[in-house]
């Protein structure tokens, strides 16, 4: 035990919430969790590098990271501008729009995939008009840079609006009248400032399409070498009863989501620690009480 | 300084932006950015949850009602439900411990057992079934003597409420714990003071405090206990009508070209994510309130 493992309070339940809680955590989440790795350790390394890079598996990390990617950075442009929109303008049905953002967290993926294939599929609303120029959305990687740019929407928004709406308009009122222009302003003034938080929500945005399986599989097609994501390859695997391939590139996968995880946290670390130094004093205040239930960090 | 505290609170974002020519931009640059945005999030947002409800009433109430007959639909609603009704109690009292014991006391390794909470969010839900295979499964380290004792877990409803219960572990207790911190301890160290038991304070104090944002992470922990796909996917075995959670069932039906049937039981999962949309925003409306409140009460209070 550390020497002053928990500060005095005269609060009780300490000991039955925490015991509690590690219990829950230990059984649910870190058991079952070291078993993945231990399953892992039955395989030589010589094997297991023999399945996490054979072609097949390089081919889908290169379409579920590749097309991971390209989501998360049309969520930053567009998750920047519709939080600024939000934030600064007033229109008709904004509060509506500002509601739905949360949409893609609160929708089951299965219903996301079979809604987006519909809609872009040949003959659907979008896939229609696509197909007559000659762009083919459902079944091909197209398509599954659409479903993954769905799932990771809120994040940027999510996360860049409270850092706007905080913004000290007297920022923007001192580059004015110092000569800037409304570009200038925005791009020297108040990108460096939402910078952070938009970086953190790229991050949770691509953090989560990598692991994205239900929305995808529908608009995938799911051909092997083109259109199979990593985690349709574990199913895969398991389905051919090999759970050593299976748990391999999961593997590798759990690595990944844990480097992001990091990412994520020092990232937030970042941009509260930049929030809190351009804040003046009398909003410092709030910084400690409403930020938490305006920015809702949306589970992450 | 109660003057400044209360002249934060009016020029917080909810209350709108007052622009003055310096600081906006013009008239056509404006409508501009909102034609995109609009643009943007009705083809991502409005036009897949329209073709949902659109494609479900097809052919009319006849044919969404239907679906409904369907034997093997009714045992995937039970199913789901019966998942979902183990699993969301289950989250919510680890998340009000969870969120006490970080939120109301200050120990060592508070931020890495915050991580270890988030973990759950940031593995893939195929993943996420993976590790219970590979625990309870035939060839897993439980599967033999779980064999010898003729228990059931992997390809059996045990197993399906065990991946539920993991993919939705994080979210009541992420979402109760900035409302706990953002409250502070002086009240409840008041009602003790004054008196009051333990469970009497978290009872009487504390839940009223929180009871929004519980409200919002129990129902957002429901919508997606209800809809998981890709960790279900991996344990239920897809038998119909035995292991057919809701999910599963419209994936099973749209493969086989029943798309009507599909869109239908999509259709409730679509208005309950809907609900908890609702639920969100009334929420947060409320607690912005609530702590305006208290904010201005303490501004008082310093006078």
């Amino acid at each position: 035990m550390a020497v002053i493992f928990k500060q005095k309070s005269i609060l009780p339940g300490f000991g039955l919430a925490l015991g509690f809680t590690m219990f829950y955590l230990s059984l649910i989440v870190l058991i079952p969790l070291s078993a993945t790795f231990w399953k892992t350790s039955t395989l030589t390394w010589h094997q297991f590098w023999h399945v996490v890079a054979s072609p097949r598996a390089m081919a889908s990390y290169r379409l579920s990271f590749g097309a991971s990617l390209i989501g998360a950075f049309i969520n930053l442009f567009f998750g920047v501008l519709v939080a600024w929109v939000l934030v600064r303008y007033s229109f008709p049905l904004k509060r509506l729009f500002d509601s739905l953002i949360d949409l893609p967290f609160a929708l089951p993926t299965a219903v996301a995939g079979i809604a987006l294939t519909t809609v872009y599929a040949p003959n659907g609303w979008l896939g229609r008009p696509l197909e007559s120029i000659g762009v083919h959305a459902a079944y091909t990687r197209l398509g599954v840079t659409i479903a993954l740019t769905f799932i990771g929407l809120p994040f940027v928004v999510r996360t860049v609006q409270p850092v706007l709406g905080d913004l000290d308009k007297e920022l923007e009122e001192a580059a004015a009248s110092l000569g800037a222009g409304r570009w200038q302003t925005f791009t020297r003034v108040l990108l460096p400032a939402i910078l952070p938080a938009a970086i953190t929500g790229f991050t949770m945005a691509f953090a989560r399409a990598v692991g994205e399986y239900g929305s995808v599989i529908f608009i995938a097609g799911n051909m092997p070498m083109r259109t199979e994501i990593t985690p349709l390859l574990i199913i895969t695997r398991l389905q051919e009863y090999d759970y050593a391939g299976a748990t391999a590139i999961a593997v590798a996968m759990l690595v990944v989501s844990f480097v992001l995880l990091l990412a994520i946290n020092l990232l937030q670390r970042w941009s509260s620690g930049r929030r809190g130094r351009e804040s003046s004093q009398e909003s410092a205040f709030l910084g400690a009480t409403l930020k938490p239930v305006l920015g809702r960090g949306e589970g992450q | 300084m109660a003057g400044s505290i209360s002249s934060t609170i009016r020029s917080v974002p909810a209350s709108g932006f007052v622009a003055s020519k310096a600081t906006s931009e013009p008239a056509i640059v404006r409508w501009l950015l909102i034609a995109t945005a609009v643009l943007f999030l009705g083809v991502f947002l409005f036009l897949p949850l329209a073709v949902v409800f659109f494609t479900a009433f097809h052919k009319g109430v006849a044919g969404y009602l239907r679906a409904f007959q369907d034997p093997d639909t009714l045992a995937a609603i039970r199913l789901t439900l019966l998942a979902a009704g183990i699993a969301v109690p289950l989250n919510m009292v680890f998340g009000v411990a969870a969120a006490w014991a970080i939120g109301k006391f200050e120990f060592v390794g508070k931020s890495l057992l915050i991580t270890l909470i988030d973990l759950p969010f940031s593995v893939s839900p195929v993943v996420s079934g993976l590790i219970y295979v590979l625990l309870f499964g035939l060839q897993g380290l439980l599967g033999p003597w779980l064999i010898a004792h003729g228990i059931r877990i992997i390809f059996a409803v045990p197993g399906i409420v065990l991946a539920t219960i993991f993919v939705t572990f994080p979210f009541v207790a992420r979402e109760l714990l900035p409302m706990i911190q953002a409250q502070g301890n002086d009240e409840e160290e008041a009602a003790l003071t004054l008196g009051a038991s333990g469970w009497q304070t978290f009872f009487k104090v504390t839940l009223p405090n929180i009871k929004w944002a519980l409200l919002y992470g129990v129902i957002l922990c429901n919508a997606r206990a209800m809809g998981e796909f890709g960790a279900v996917s991996v344990v239920s075995g897809h038998i119909r009508g035995l292991t057919d959670t809701m999910p599963l069932h419209i994936e099973i039906l749209y493969n086989d070209y029943q798309f009507v049937s599909a869109f239908s039981v999509a259709s409730l999962l679509a208005l309950l994510a809907l609900l908890t949309l609702v639920v969100k925003s009334v929420g947060e409306w409320q607690s912005r309130r609530q702590l305006a409140d208290q904010a201005a009460g303490e501004a008082k209070e310093s006078q």
